[in-house]
């Protein structure tokens, strides 16, 4: 599982820098290195790109795993450098960048350089598929493994579409009709019979329509928040 | 009687419908959607009307609805769940019904990106078959989708889209037998070209006996010219037409008329396919050419009732 990320245009990224003289560039040495978006050769280049733009890049560095609390310790050894700069340009997925500002002890602004796209599942070597949408409450047990929630195109949860034909999703020719995925793996396993209950209506209050979701986790015991008291107290037991 | 529609009076009671399909304006003009009604009432029992068509904005289905419904023609309203979510979907169901229209008609929706907002979130909060599950429990139940009470009666005449020509096709039969299960009462197919298919698959619906508890309008879309014929083949999803078909039409002196022509002969063989229960005529912005095909079918007078 990789988070897939694409750079955004260098125009978007220089109108975001704005006035922004002297910037500080740091990369991921995870999902982004493996992505060629924010790995140190394109930290690099970025840092030739924002000079040739006229920008003074004051130093840079790329953090194994950007989205790692030790970000934090990160960015107190590269204080200095970080100082001289009036922002940080950020080259890690979304999350990264957020550890990063969340981290960052003095009030500079951090722009991200990429955009995030999908949690990815390497279905060959250098093709990634986007497999699942986060919802909070898993269909995959009555799909054959295939989420229809974020490989079909409407999100349909009892069956094709009148759009599928020829194995392909009605949008594009590239993308393979879910549905017909589900059908085929079903029907492998003699499971067609599945395909014939009508799936109840979602309930999508777990998934980020429910509003910012927020869990506790204890190092030993797990995820204690949402749980209610008596359980609480029986697993303390 | 379910919503006591005169296309459900029809069908219930063993005759044949036929409906038509009227687009909205991507404006405000009352008077287009006037103009088609005149021009269909006299050639069928009812008019769907679509809502924001292959993705496009156009005047809400249900103000079109009332608009058709002005004009003394049975309106069936469009829905697709590609727009709105089910709280937007269960109010405009309420004001539908207030405004005393009864048929109704669920879909997917075409997926935005083929149309002129392809920037669009799609909604999709609940599918197809679960709009005609939320629909049933609306009428039957006279509740809401959370099980809180709906004040009032919600009567409505429960419709879906059933496309034979899609793939996985052994799968289609089952799909409609899910939207039965639903709760569906009437079915309208994507637009049969290739009949030979479409009378394998009502052999299968017959098989299951779905035709006992559905009733199924074959869907017929008026055809152009040659290039309408190759277009309608090569880019409207889940269509498939005939080799044949495009080569008539590219022989043909005046193709307008070979079209007909051809529409007529797949009426007529649809027609004695067992199961088939109607017609839907879907004339995109080609309304005039409806009532004369109707009139050559031998499927008039119109409206029945």
């Amino acid at each position: 599982m990789k988070t897939i990320t694409a750079q955004k245009p260098l125009e978007e990224i220089l109108q975001c820098l704005g006035k922004s003289q002297g910037v500080y560039i740091i990369g991921c040495g995870t999902c982004t290195t493996l992505c060629h978006t924010g790995g140190k050769a394109e930290v690099m280049e970025m840092k030739e790109k924002l000079e040739a733009a006229g920008k003074k890049v004051t130093g840079w560095m790329v953090i194994p795993t950007a989205c790692d609390e030790l970000t934090k310790y990160a960015l107190q050894e590269n204080a200095e450098d970080i100082a001289a700069a009036d922002c940080i340009l950020a080259m890690p997925c979304a999350i990264g960048v957020q550890t990063i500002s969340f981290h960052l002890q003095e009030d500079k602004p951090v722009y991200p350089a990429l955009n995030t796209l999908f949690l990815g599942l390497e279905e060959s070597p250098g093709h990634f598929i986007e497999t699942c949408l986060q919802c909070g409450n898993c269909v995959l047990g009555r799909t054959a493994a295939i989420c229809p929630l974020v490989r079909c195109a409407k999100s349909l949860l009892n069956g094709p579409c009148g759009g599928s034909v020829d194995g392909k999703c009605e949008i594009s020719p590239d993308i393979p009709c879910a549905w017909q995925l589900i059908y085929d793996r079903l029907a492998e396993m003699g499971r067609l019979d599945e395909m014939e209950e009508v799936e109840p209506i979602k309930d999508w209050s777990s998934s980020v329509s429910g509003g910012p979701r927020i869990v506790d986790v204890d190092a030993e015991s797990g995820i204690i928040s949402g749980k209610t008291e008596s359980e609480a107290e029986s697993a303390q037991n | 009687m379910k919503a006591g529609t005169n296309l459900e009076k029809i069908l219930d009671s063993g005759r044949f419908a036929v409906t038509a399909e009227a687009g909205p304006p991507k404006g405000t003009s009352a008077a287009v959607v006037q103009r088609k009604g005149e021009i269909l009432r006299n050639c069928c029992d009812a008019v769907n009307i679509t809502d924001n068509q292959t993705a496009i904005v156009r005047m809400s289905s249900l103000a079109g609805c009332v608009l058709l419904k002005q004009t003394g023609v049975e309106p069936v309203m469009q829905m697709v769940v590609r727009d709105r979510n089910r709280l937007a979907l269960q109010s405009d169901i309420l004001g539908a019904v207030s405004m005393g229209i009864g048929n109704f008609l669920c879909l997917s929706g075409d997926h935005q990106q083929f149309g002129n907002h392809p920037t669009a979130k799609g909604v999709f909060d609940i599918d197809s078959i679960q709009l005609i599950q939320m629909m049933k429990k609306m009428r039957d139940e006279k509740q809401f989708l959370n099980g809180e009470e709906i004040s009032g009666d919600v009567p409505m005449y429960i419709g879906a889209a059933a496309n034979p020509f899609a793939d996985p096709f052994e799968y289609r039969v089952k799909r409609l037998a899910k939207k039965v299960k639903a709760g569906v009462d009437f079915i309208q197919t994507q637009a049969v070209y290739d009949v030979p298919k479409f009378a394998r698959y009502m052999e299968m619906v017959c098989e299951q006996g779905l035709d006992k508890r559905v009733h199924i309008l074959a869907g017929v879309i008026p055809i152009r010219s040659a290039g309408m014929a190759r277009y309608m083949r090569d880019y409207v999803s889940g269509v498939s037409v005939p080799d044949e078909i495009i080569t008539r039409l590219e022989q043909a002196e005046k193709a307008k008329e070979e079209g007909v022509k051809i529409i007529l002969e797949i009426i007529e063989q649809v027609e004695e396919i067992p199961g088939v229960h109607g017609i839907h005529i879907m004339a995109v912005g080609w309304e005039d050419i409806v009532p004369e095909m109707v009139e050559k079918a031998g499927l008039m007078p119109r409206p029945i009732l």
